[in-house]
């Protein structure tokens, strides 16, 4: 288990690493920094001072290793437009992504499970047809699409919920439904299929030869063990949500890391896209380091490949 | 782990016809149909839109669609004279030529006369435009249409390339094992372990967007899901006879992976390549809607929907049809790829 641990680990700073090396050519391929910090009248020796000044005469290498070591004790640099350290932008943004995440999560788990379970449960019935529409339906639908329809449903024609931003509490409601929805119907697909793994199970037919109640069999003895790969699987979500930030954060408005990244790619704002693209990416690959360990700690055969 | 290998029988080319004339028979209706309809608006786009879709009448911005009736857009006083307040109040006279023209009514049906509310009109929608127009007056029923192609080009030409790179990948380190495989299995778990999106938002924004960079950009990114698929079945296919007898043969390792272990992973292929298009609609229109995709003025579903959710509340339709035509082709994709699964290779249902 620590070799696998450890294995996972160093992969996961190698992807950090790649991710880090691809943003750093590409802002290098984005023109010269120093075109954009000089004045129009600056001398070619002024230009050379800002270029020794900024590092940029070092060979490509030297300038990596910087860069590389800047990120890696957070040094992340200076906002070209709003002139505030980048740093700072993404502790004000990123709470508010986390949270989004965290309300998706919780989203899909109270929607999700209970109809998973009772699809499960009444196999074959309207209700399991209704679950298995329903996750074929949000595998199919454009998450920016569903979340510009919740908008015209709830804030342009009921007018019951803001239809984007951050003033008030109930603002996170549709944004958190949006992103929601897609991971219920995984959440809802996975509870059940594992539920009937469960119910076919030796044990359960004895539970039931024993004569114990149908109520009993199900929320004592069959649920407890179906939840094991729900609740691994609700990490999984997390990553999903992080990936999913970018798009539902630009469609509400949301005050987050993922639409910070954006406002910088539409400012053409290099040190912002640089900082929240490593750090997001930072996040992301650190929630898959998690799966993975729990994955391996639940299922020993995984450590092995 | 436990591999279990299941023996597929050979098949000879009248079998072939047969299997596949009974699957035919069985065909998922809809999705085939809808599928077909969209193949077909995409080659024909340019016979059937009714209009240009890059280039529209400003003078029929915002026009609804055909069985929208005029509804009220605004009212104003009428007052004799001068108005003061051109937001509440209009002139009799110009009352009148708002009346003359059809782009007002007075309140409740009465005569005009000083003191009455005049209703101004938005235009009802016409059989010129079915489904009405955006703000700068082009046809959205075109602009749908013409979306059916950046759409499908980036589907499958990007999937003929993440396809291409993930077999070699994926056949190479099933078939040597060994170094190459831990080093290949490694770099596919470090690409899947990045943000994609992320990465392709950022790429495509830096590289200026155009199909061509998309196409690269979700190509370069989709691989290791076939790579890992091909290399899991070249793995199993190595243990079997057939392979065995190739490389006591003299077979050199190309051509065992090109001539007897490819073929058999074919449908497999097939299957996850379906199974990709719809994914890769989605991202497209994800990148299209946060403007690093498809390029304006190119009429693309994404961008679309962009520019009718700033238009919700006068004009709703402009960002609800691209939608609808996005869902119904990811959904008809998606059910014609787990047919195709159930067919080929029911072992692909967990994926």
């Amino acid at each position: 288990m620590t070799r696998y641990i450890a294995l996972r680990f160093l992969q996961a700073i190698i992807s950090l690493l790649v991710v880090m090396t691809i943003v750093f050519m590409l802002s290098r391929l984005s023109g010269d920094p120093v075109q954009l910090l000089a004045d129009i009248s600056a001398s070619e020796e002024q230009m050379e001072a800002i270029r020794k000044d900024l590092g940029l005469d070092k060979p490509l290498a030297v300038q990596w290793g910087t860069y590389v070591r800047d990120m890696f004790v957070f040094d992340l640099g200076e906002s070209v437009t709003s002139r505030q350290p980048v740093r700072e932008l993404i502790w004000q943004r990123l709470p508010n992504t986390l949270q989004l995440g965290f309300a998706a999560m919780a989203i899909s788990i109270i929607i999700g499970l209970p109809i998973g379970i009772y699809a499960a449960v009444h196999r074959g019935s309207r209700w399991d047809g209704f679950a298995r529409l329903f996750a074929v339906l949000g595998q199919s639908m454009p998450s920016f699409w569903l979340g510009v329809l919740l908008i015209l449903v709830f804030a342009v024609v009921l007018g019951v919920l803001p239809p984007g931003g951050k003033e008030s509490p109930e603002s996170i409601i549709l944004p958190a439904v949006s992103m929601g929805y897609l991971t219920t119907a995984a959440i809802m697909r996975l509870t059940r299929s594992s539920m009937l793994d469960v119910l076919n199970a030796e044990y359960i037919k004895l539970a039931r030869i024993k004569g114990l109640s149908e109520t009993k069999v199900i929320w004592k003895h069959a649920l407890k063990n179906s939840l094991i790969p729900v609740i691994t699987f609700s990490v999984v979500l997390f990553t999903l949500f992080l990936g999913a930030a970018v798009v539902t954060e630009t469609v509400f408005a949301w005050p987050g890391l993922g639409s910070l990244i954006l406002e910088g790619v539409r400012t053409r704002d290099y040190p912002l896209i640089q900082g929240g693209v490593v750090v997001f990416s930072a996040i992301y690959i650190l929630a898959n380091l998690l799966v993975d360990i729990l994955y391996g700690y639940l299922d020993p055969r995984i450590r092995l490949t | 782990m436990a591999v279990v290998v299941l023996e597929r029988p050979e098949r000879s080319p009248a079998d072939w016809v047969a299997y596949v004339l009974s699957g035919l028979r069985q065909l998922p209706l809809l999705p085939t149909a809808i599928l077909v309809l969209l193949l077909v608006t995409a080659i024909f786009a340019n016979l059937i839109a009714p209009h240009s879709p890059t280039f529209g009448e400003l003078g029929d911005s915002l026009t609804p669609p055909v069985w929208m009736g005029q509804s009220v857009a605004e009212t104003r006083t009428v007052v004799e004279g001068r108005a003061l307040d051109f937001i509440t109040q209009i002139s009799l006279s110009e009352a009148q030529q708002e009346i003359e023209e059809g782009k007002a009514r007075v309140a409740g049906g009465s005569e005009l006369v000083p003191g009455v509310e005049l209703e101004f009109l938005n235009p009802g929608g016409t059989w010129t435009y079915i489904l009405g127009t955006d703000l700068q007056g082009r046809d959205v029923l075109s602009r749908v249409i013409h979306g059916t192609r950046p759409s499908l080009i980036v589907s499958v030409v990007a999937i003929l390339v993440a396809g291409s790179i993930g077999t070699t990948i994926g056949l190479i380190a099933g078939f040597r094992g060994g170094l190459a495989d831990a080093i290949l299995m490694r770099l596919t778990d470090i690409v899947l372990s990045m943000p994609l999106i992320l990465i392709a938002v950022v790429v495509a924004a830096i590289t200026q967007p155009s199909l061509q960079n998309i196409i690269i950009i979700i190509g370069l990114l989709l691989w290791p899901r076939f790579a890992r698929q091909v290399r899991g079945e070249a793995l199993a296919l190595k243990q079997q006879d057939f392979v065995a007898r190739a490389v006591v043969a003299g077979s050199s390792g190309l051509r065992i992976s090109v001539k007897h272990i490819l073929p058999n992973i074919v449908p497999s292929l097939l299957v996850i390549s379906t199974l990709q298009v719809g994914y890769v609609i989605l991202l497209e229109g994800s990148l299209s809607f946060l403007g690093v995709g498809v390029p304006p003025p190119q009429p693309a579903w994404g961008l679309m929907i962009a520019d009718g959710r700033g238009l919700l509340a006068t004009a709703w339709w402009t960002a609800l049809f691209p939608g609808i035509a996005m869902a119904l082709t990811v959904l008809s994709v998606n059910l014609f790829g787990d047919w195709l699964r159930d067919k080929l290779d029911p072992r692909l249902r967990q994926i």
